[in-house]
């Protein structure tokens, strides 16, 4: 019997039993005490569930966001600039970026002047694992440097590990100028936004745009 | 002067005693160190994990150095590691020592795992000890790739594209998880700071208290002892069975053991600072600037065997292997000691298990080696820097010469080699024409085919007649060109058969 009693209450000698007063006063403590920690641990618990709902909310953002909605026209400059039967290569800024980006936001693009209003956007990344991949113009061939991944001059498969062709951007001529529909890092599950953005404003052909309609349409995913 | 000594001595225990009686650390600490090992396991074999722990507290250490320089921004991170090559004092060399400590540190705890592996170091009652050293090892190839990050250069850049493109592939939640792990649409700003932030605090945390657990549980349960063939592990008799051991014949750790391990892990700290020296940091390369396309971006060493396996795997079994291997072989080894948890320890008695390391280690090998030349990868400037060999040219008509140009001008020799110079990822064209007929190499050259592209579009008719004769002409060293067997059929327009057949060798 080694518990510290309360002041004035009569100390008991060792060995001899509690009357059933004093017990049913310690159990009556003990488990008032012992409600009181369970009370504080859920009283924790739930305080932890509400700073959880920020905590998550901080991480999970970038993740609960729409892909399309980072995605906006963007333009490569007038049609001018690419010449018929050629494949070039096109820097733009990302339409989405933050201050410390620098470089990084900056993306390059191939852009395959077919004939007149007739283009191909390609996005360099590689649809295997996304390395830039680089045009030959001789051979007609795009080549990856990681895993050697090849395909046409069209964007679609030629060899290698890639199991579809390259990602296109959908495009549109506005004006005299070139216009793809970009933000995003083109990936095998976000590539699906460059293929059919949710809300197309530009649906209504404008009166100089009908004959690109059909070239609109054109951007779809190749056969594998 | 004696006295003055005495009061010295007592002034310092003083003080020591003052700090004891409220830290009381003494007693455990010596408790610790003095714990019995079996004689036998005071041995050269048992001083990686030390090493291991030894490793991460310099890169802790130098870690936090290169923290004071460098600049978690995507505009600004790789001029910062410029800056600390070229203007820091010695920041060149603390960079090398916290680069060449990563790479020792993941080859010593692949090392410490084979040699537990090896002993049965697993087995009861070290079962957790061993799963906690699997996280262990995931967590120290998680600082390598989030390191690789933080050098944030080409290989960086790329590195992420391909981390980001391997996510992708998830179903349902690819594109969720890519955004996440980006910290937004594009590898920029918001990618560096997180992998900052788990590189720096996040890994090392986790890292710093599992290798606690770890160490403790050593203590705890005690070394391994040294495997007998014929002493079987059994949960009813193994700790009586060890305790009896090291009471028979146990040593204290310190010093009898111990002096082992930290020669080992001078040695290993030695070799550190050798090669860094001697061979300096890595990188940085090419500025992480996405429109610089002229790259070949490539992993850190620990991650070529990856890398080099994602170039073999066959299209269609790419996806879910990337995501059913690692569940199968992370799953593998952490449910290993509750498998295999009791039994023999020695080698000699596990011809399997060590059949399996074997095998698994020539395999990580190769892989890394194939990783480092990427025999796969097309030469992007063979086919403008490296010449048709003179041989090759001589005694030839114009049309082949011709031909040899075009060979050269389609970019054929960055897939194909002569001479043993050009690309690997075809097969070498020196004796091509001993392999295949004509009709063949037009029918590959404009249909491709196995790994080839078709050229059907991309050649004339003129420059795939010139191309061709040129081809028949590569029969090595005049091996006799090979031949179509059905041709002399069509021909003669009968099959004839040798009236007496010759023999092939006249013994």
């Amino acid at each position: 019997m080694t518990t510290p009693h309360e002041p004035g209450q009569h100390t008991q000698p060792e060995g001899t039993i509690e009357t059933p007063a004093i017990t049913s006063q310690k159990a009556a403590r003990h488990s008032r005490r012992a409600f009181l920690f369970k009370l504080s641990l859920a009283l924790n618990g739930a305080v932890g569930a509400v700073l959880a709902v920020p905590i998550l909310g901080y991480i999970l953002g970038p993740a609960f966001r729409k892909n399309s909605s980072y995605n906006s026209w963007v333009s490569l400059g007038p049609i001018s600039d690419f010449p018929e039967g050629e494949t070039r290569l096109v820097d733009y800024r990302n339409p989405v970026t933050t201050v410390s980006d620098g470089a990084t936001g900056n993306v390059a693009c191939w852009v395959r002047r077919i004939q007149g209003a007739h283009f191909q956007v390609f996005a360099i990344n590689c649809a295997h694992l996304g390395c830039p991949v680089r045009w030959f113009a001789q051979s007609h061939l795009f080549l990856c440097p990681c895993h050697g991944g090849a395909y046409y001059e069209d964007g679609s498969r030629a060899s290698g590990p890639p199991e579809r062709g390259l990602f296109e951007y959908q495009h549109k001529i506005e004006g005299q100028n070139l216009m793809i529909f970009a933000g995003e890092m083109p990936t095998l599950s976000t590539e699906a936004c460059n293929r059919k953005p949710l809300v197309r404003i530009e649906t209504q052909p404008s009166p100089n745009a009908t004959e690109q309609g059909a070239d609109q349409t054109r951007s779809s995913a190749w056969p594998a | 002067m004696a006295s003055l000594k005495t009061n010295k001595t007592s002034a310092a225990f003083k003080t020591y005693a003052w700090f004891e009686r409220r830290l009381g650390l003494t007693q455990p600490l010596t408790d610790a160190a003095q714990h019995p090992t079996p004689a036998r396991s005071a041995s050269w074999w048992y001083v990686f994990g030390s090493a291991a722990t030894v490793l991460l507290v310099l890169q802790v250490v130098t870690g936090i150095l290169l923290a004071l320089v460098y600049t978690p921004s995507a505009s600004e991170a790789w001029s910062s590691l410029q800056f600390l090559n070229q203007n820091v004092t010695l920041g060149w060399f603390l960079r090398a020592i916290h680069g060449w400590g990563s790479d020792f540190m993941i080859a010593i705890v692949l090392i410490h795992l084979a040699q537990v592996f090896l002993f049965g170091a697993y087995k009861f009652p070290r079962e957790l000890t061993w799963i906690i050293g699997v996280f262990l090892l995931l967590l120290t190839l998680g600082m390598a790739f989030t390191g690789q990050v933080l050098r944030f250069d080409q290989d960086a850049y790329w590195g992420l594209g391909i981390g980001a493109s391997i996510v992708s592939r998830v179903p349902f939640v690819g594109g969720p998880l890519v955004h996440l792990i980006l910290g937004g649409p594009i590898i920029g700003g918001q990618t560096l700071t997180r992998f900052f932030a788990l590189h720096v605090f996040v890994i090392p945390g986790l890292l710093i208290v599992l290798v606690a657990l770890h160490v403790w549980m050593v203590l705890r349960l005690g070394i391994n002892e040294w495997p007998m063939p014929g002493r079987i592990v059994s949960k009813a008799t193994y700790e009586s069975e060890y305790h009896d051991l090291t009471a028979k014949d146990g040593v204290p750790f310190v010093p009898d053991a111990a002096w082992k391990d930290a020669v080992f892990a001078a040695a290993i700290m030695l070799a550190v600072i050798a090669c860094a020296f001697f061979f300096g940091p890595f990188g940085p390369s090419g500025q992480p600037d996405p429109t610089i396309i002229q790259t070949a971006p490539k992993p850190d060493f620990a991650f070529l065997w990856i890398f080099a396996v994602l170039a073999y795997l066959p299209p269609e079994m790419e996806t879910p292997m990337l995501f059913i291997a690692p569940i199968v072989i992370i799953g593998s080894m952490l449910l290993l000691p509750l498998v295999a948890g009791e039994g023999e320890k020695h080698w000699s008695r596990r011809p399997l298990a060590v059949l399996m390391l074997a095998v698994i280690a020539v395999s990580l090998g190769i892989f890394t080696q194939l990783g480092a030349h990427t025999p796969w990868s097309p030469i992007m400037d063979a086919w403008s820097g490296d010449p048709v060999p003179v041989a090759y040219l001589q005694n030839r008509s114009p049309l082949q010469r011709q031909g040899a140009l075009v060979l050269q001008n389609k970019q054929c020799r960055d897939c194909h080699s002569l001479g043993g110079v050009g690309g690997m990822r075809g097969p070498a064209l020196d004796s091509i024409a001993s392999r295949m007929t004509e009709d063949q190499i037009i029918r590959q050259v404009l249909q491709g085919g196995g790994n080839m592209p078709a050229y059907g579009h991309a050649l004339s008719p003129a420059e795939t007649r010139a191309l061709v004769s040129f081809l028949m002409t590569l029969r090595g060293n005049d091996l006799s060109p090979a031949i179509d067997a059905s041709r002399s059929l069509a021909h003669s327009g009968a099959i004839r058969v040798p009236l007496k057949p010759v023999p092939m060798r006249t013994p």
